[in-house]
């Protein structure tokens, strides 16, 4: 814990990501517009105290629509996260634990998302399901649990030959308590840095979706979307692309710097 | 280890399948198809054309029939001809009677993308083994920090949000680089180096911009890399031996570090022939990327397809280079210690 | 040593990029645009296009990218002259007989093709015969399949007799591409190279098609139309819009399309750019509509869409959306025609009697305030393409309906989905899109009760015996007059039924070069682009070609 807060890395990535969690969890209680409030009396209009991030093209407030969007943010990448952490952890546990044919088959699997481009599986899903806030995030979710799969994979492989590990199987326990009792926590620090890392790629794969005008569809804002629409004047109305831009840049630093500062903290060959 | 090698290869033939079997059903699961396009709505524009141009190219037919009638072509390397431009093949050229020669849609796209990826990969790793390396030796220092600082920041910009504000700044305010595109127009009346410079100056924006994220891992990992190594015992052993510590982090550690690229570089092979949809747009650039993307939007099926063909080809055997690579690499199994 | 050398390396190389890249363009010194300059043969237009053409045929290309660029090579018999009136192309004059079937062109002497063969009236039968062959893949051969006979007595005279008169006949002809018969005739038109590589008859022709970057048009010698102005046309393909407009805004191009909040907004913030750039408005001719699906409820109560007509403020629309740069219609005409109906008026917005005619319809206010009948809410989904303009509509749509009760959800859809699964199929219940029009008034296929098939354009369902006839009819009256009171009778039904609500008629908006002369303004009814032929670029203003550096 210590190491943990002598890290700066780490602590300015957690510093970063609580003040933005905090900010999305309180948005509703200090937004001072209504974020789909439409006034096409005050369309584009640079920040001001009135506007403290300035307005949109259809004249809604955009620090509002930035609270909100941080929420949609955050959601995304949680839950996308979530659903690739669960699946590569079943998938990489069982590859790790029982090799062979499992393993072969498990890992052929992975070939073949790995295959097949994961914008591909996107675009065509969301197409076919028509874009939502939840089924951009199943799909961004359902095409990058691979990583951590081998991830996991990796380190029962290293792990398996260990002593507690042999110990426990003579003593006969089930393998579902052995892997989830003895190896999983062992594993977890790859688990839980490739999370925050994974975090931080789905914000930047939501943005990207957005530019293609697949990613949270209007009238619900995400930082994405914000930047996207102004990026046609990007010269005039700065304050379009400034603040979503920036606040995109600094959530997936912050979360990029939460999984390397704790990838060096758990890492016991780091102590110098 | 030959035996691993042959069941390997053996596999790749039951993945393709599989990888073409579960993408072409994909693509049939997103509604409508070729005649779908923009200019569908223009009511001049009767419905029995449409109907005739989908019996033509057999999209009247179920899906499993379309496949079977795919897969036969392109056991021949038949990879077809597009719908939506107008019959140009997908893979290569092809000559008409008269000696015109029409060029297939991915040999024109792929040395592009594979040529901004390529020029891409080169500075990653240079720059990376660099980055990485002083991170390590200085670790923990204001340095390092500032390297790794400087390297997240690069991987978490939005690409598209630096690319427009790059482009504005270099090719607007200050007119230093060409701002879209791939040559200059009066391209044909320069020398044979004034094309290359064009080409040069036109590449800049597009590879900093696709190469940027891809530095920030490659810097870490060498830096992570480099720091398990130097922990290690054989460097404590060279340094106690009174060897000179430039010749211990660069000969010896960093020897044993970059072996472990080789893998990355084994993953990298796939990638190489994926563009980046968003940059291509921006830049104006026809990679693979962007035509992948206009396939999927018009419903362009062979494509597609022969895009997804030639990329998990790619990727099966990358992903088995890079694993030979580690297992080469690793000296425990190349001596056959651990299986 | 070897960590100094990379970094020397790595730093001189660097340095020697950047000294490369420092060959700056020289800064423009302040030009007066505003000299009488005067016409002379030469210089360069640059435009971006979106999209790459994919086949300069026009009949057998879907997209529009090639019929623009097609339109530059090719010549018609006939087209529209810049007050929207018919004028010769091909043909300098054409005669209809008293049956009122049979039209019969007369080409203009001595006409060339860019190679140097006569163009004839073969090559008109020719290209006839070609559209309307079925294995010829074109979306566009039903109009001239109403041909029944087509023939070429002399070199100088195309005939064709229609089964029964038929009124868009010379709008059709204005569209068609004649194509070359000495070139073409043993050619597959779906397969032939020619598509990349024409010859025509127009203006320009094909110089050079890099593919994927642009496409380079250079004065033909032998334009059957004399010759233009500017030299050369180059179209660049770049696909996205902002990085159109920077390379506007950069001098690397010279004309482009742009949106009202550019028109509006960011240019008259930018002295600099207003210094050289000119912009220009016109209205286009299509428009966009909220569309109701008659067949559901309760949409086919006419109370409901006429409510719902009201409710929507389309002044607001216009001004949110398009910052005032559209117009409010009330029929399918564009404004300034002979064919709008100028005693109509759009619904104007009032939320109180829409009200009213929604309880007459049975809707009720409950007490959270939404309209409900029988239990069941006012609720709906308006569904739209991903086009900013229309779901910002939608956005504006959804907030007057929610103020009077009405619940609006939202959906934005890709293109091939929106129309496979939802259009198709009547799966859908409000529709925000837009119809790009042809000139004549000829809106059959779109009102006429026979055309609700899969894939037909009536899939709104509309069905109402007196429309019906008045558009059969329309087809069929050549008499301008008589034709113009058949459908403003038609508008005036339609405006009654109100099966969609008129939204907008939005304008067109340029942005052009100031080194680009000729240009009439204000537009014309054809639009700023009927002359372009007569464009000029003034020698002194001219753009510098890497070549003269």
């Amino acid at each position: 814990m210590s190491v943990f807060l002598k890290n700066p890395l780490a602590i300015s990535g957690l510093i970063i990501i609580l003040i933005i969690l905090i900010l999305a969890l309180i948005a509703p209680f200090i937004v001072p517009y209504d974020p789909n409030f439409i006034d096409i009396n005050s369309i584009l209009l640079p920040p001001s105290l009135a506007h403290l991030m300035g307005t949109d093209g259809l004249g809604r407030d955009v620090f509002s629509r930035m609270l909100y969007g941080a929420q949609i943010s955050l959601l995304v990448g949680f839950v996308a996260v979530g659903i690739a952490t669960v699946i590569g952890v079943i998938l990489g546990s069982l590859a790790g634990f029982y090799r062979g044919w499992v393993d072969s088959l498990i890992m052929r699997f992975v070939d073949i998302m790995l295959s097949i481009p994961t914008f591909f599986l996107i675009l065509a899903v969301i197409a076919f399901l028509t874009p939502s806030i939840w089924n951009i995030m199943i799909v961004i979710g359902l095409t990058s649990w691979m990583g951590v799969t081998r991830l996991v994979r990796a380190e029962f492989f290293s792990l398996r030959q260990r002593e507690f590990v042999l110990a426990a199987e003579t003593m006969g326990s089930s393998h579902f308590s052995i892997i989830v009792k003895h190896l999983l926590p062992n594993s977890l620090t790859p688990i839980i840095v490739s999370s925050v890392l994974g975090i931080a790629s789905a914000v930047l794969v939501e943005s990207g979706l957005s530019f293609l005008g697949l990613g949270v569809q209007a009238p619900t804002a995400s930082w994405g979307n914000i930047l996207t629409d102004g990026k046609e004047y990007i010269q005039f109305a700065w304050w379009l692309s400034l603040f979503p831009g920036l606040a995109i840049l600094i959530t997936v630093l912050g979360y990029n710097l939460l999984g390397e500062g704790l990838r060096d903290v758990l890492d016991p060959k780091n102590k110098n | 280890m030959i035996s691993y090698l042959i069941k390997r290869i053996l596999w790749m033939i039951p993945m393709m399948i599989g990888i073409s079997l579960i993408s072409f059903f994909i693509m049939h699961l997103a509604p409508g198809d070729v005649t779908s396009s923009e200019s569908s709505f223009n009511p001049r524009a009767s419905e029995e054309s449409r109907q005739k141009l989908r019996e033509l190219y057999n999209l009247d037919k179920p899906v499993v029939i379309q496949y079977g009638l795919w897969l036969k072509r392109i056991v021949k390397l038949d990879f077809g001809n597009s719908f939506a431009s107008h019959q140009k093949p997908v893979l290569w050229e092809q000559k008409d009677k008269s000696g015109n020669v029409t060029k297939g849609l991915i040999q024109e796209s792929l040395p592009i993308t594979l040529m901004i990826n390529l020029i891409g990969i080169f500075i990653i790793f240079s720059i990376s083994i660099v980055l990485g390396t002083i991170s390590a030796v200085r670790q923990n220092t204001w340095v390092d920090r500032s390297i790794t600082l400087f390297v997240f920041i690069g991987f978490a910009i939005p690409g598209f949000w630096l690319a427009l504000l790059l482009m504005y700044w270099t090719g607007v305010s200050n007119q230093w680089l060409p701002i879209s595109g791939l040559h200059s127009p009066g391209f044909q009346n320069l020398s044979s180096f004034g094309q290359f410079i064009d080409l040069l100056k036109h590449l800049v924006l597009p590879v900093s911009i696709s190469s940027l994220s891809g530095l920030a891992g490659i810097s870490l990992y060498v830096r992570n890399g480099m720091l398990d190594i130097l922990h290690q015992d054989f460097i404590t052993t060279a340094r106690s031996k009174g060897l000179k510590e430039k010749k211990v982090v660069f000969i010896h550690a960093l020897k044993n570090a970059i072996l472990p690229l080789i893998t990355i570089i084994g993953l990298s092979i796939p990638g190489l022939i994926g563009g980046s949809v968003i940059a291509e747009s921006i830049f104006a650039i026809p990679g693979m990327g962007k035509l992948f993307y206009d396939s999927v939007l018009m419903r362009d099926f062979p494509v597609i397809m022969g895009i997804l063909t030639i990329g998990s080809v790619l990727t099966l055997i990358g992903n088995l280079l890079a694993d030979i690579g580690y297992a080469w690499a690793d000296p425990r199994v190349r001596k056959g210690l651990v299986k | 040593m070897k960590k100094k050398s990379i970094l020397f390396n790595f730093i001189t190389l660097t340095f020697s990029l950047a000294l490369l890249i420092s060959c700056s363009k020289e800064s423009s010194e302040v030009i007066d645009y505003s000299k009488k300059y005067t016409n002379s043969f030469g210089g360069t237009l640059v435009n971006a296009m979106a999209g790459e053409p994919s086949n300069l045929i026009a009949m057998v290309a879907g997209d529009s990218a090639s019929s623009a660029i097609a339109g530059n090579i090719f010549n018609s018999l006939i087209k529209y002259d810049e007050n929207l009136n018919y004028a010769p192309d091909l043909a300098e004059s054409w005669k209809i007989s008293n049956s009122q079937k049979t039209i019969t062109f007369t080409l203009k002497k001595n006409l060339k093709w860019s190679d140097g063969a006569p163009l004839t009236s073969e090559d008109v039968l020719f290209t006839w015969k070609l559209i309307t062959n079925p294995t010829t893949r074109t979306p566009y051969g039903s109009d001239y399949q109403l041909v029944k006979e087509a023939s070429a007595p002399d070199a100088l005279t195309f005939k064709i007799t229609y089964a029964s008169s038929y009124a868009p006949a010379l709008d059709t002809w204005t569209a068609l591409h004649i194509l070359p018969k000495h070139i073409l005739k043993d050619e597959d038109i779906n397969k032939t190279f020619f598509s990349r590589k024409p010859t025509g008859s127009s203006y320009y022709k094909l110089d050079e098609w890099i593919s994927g970057q642009q496409v380079v048009l250079k004065a033909s010698n032998n334009s059957t139309s004399g010759p233009p102005s500017i030299e050369k046309l180059i179209s660049r393909i770049i696909p996205d819009t902002s990085s159109q407009f920077l390379e506007l805004t950069a001098d690397n191009i010279d004309l482009m399309n742009i949106n009202p909040i550019q028109y509006q907004r960011v240019f008259p913030a930018r002295k600099d750019l207003q210094q050289k750039i000119a912009l220009y408005k016109e209205l286009g001719n299509g428009y966009t509509y909220l569309g109701f699906n008659l067949k559901k409820a309760p949409f086919n109560d006419i109370r409901v869409r006429q409510a719902l007509n009201f409710a929507i403020d389309k002044d607001e629309v216009i001004k949110g959306v398009l910052l005032g740069l559209g117009e409010s219609i009330s029929s399918p005409y564009k404004p300034g025609t002979r064919w709008n109906n100028p005693n109509l008026s759009p619904y104007p917005y009032k939320p109180k009697k829409a009200l009213e005619l929604l309880s007459e319809a049975g809707f009720i206010k409950n007490k959270d305030g939404l309209l409900v009948k029988n239990g069941k809410p006012l609720k709906f989904e308006i569904i739209t393409n991903q086009n900013k303009q229309r779901e910002m509509t939608a956005v504006l749509i959804q907030r007057r309906l929610q103020e009077i009760g009405v619940e609006v959800s939202i959906r934005v859809i890709e293109w091939a989905s929106f129309v496979n699964r939802f259009i198709k199929t009547g799966d859908f219940d409000v529709v925000v899109l837009g119809w790009g029009l042809s000139l004549d008034p000829d809106q059959f296929n779109i009102w006429h009760s026979s055309q609700q098939g899969p894939g037909q354009f009536n899939f709104l369902g509309y069905e109402n015996k007196k429309v019906d006839k008045l558009l059969e009819l329309g087809r069929k009256e050549l008499n301008p007059q008589k034709r113009e009171k058949i459908y403003h009778q038609f508008s005036k039904y339609l405006l009654e039924d109100s099966p969609i609500v008129y939204l907008y008629a939005g304008y067109g908006l340029s942005a052009v070069h100031k080194r680009v002369k000729g240009i009439k303004k204000p537009a014309p009814p054809a639009g700023i682009y009927h002359n372009n032929y007569n464009w000029f670029i003034p020698k002194p203003l001219r753009r510098n070609e890497i070549l003269e550096r």
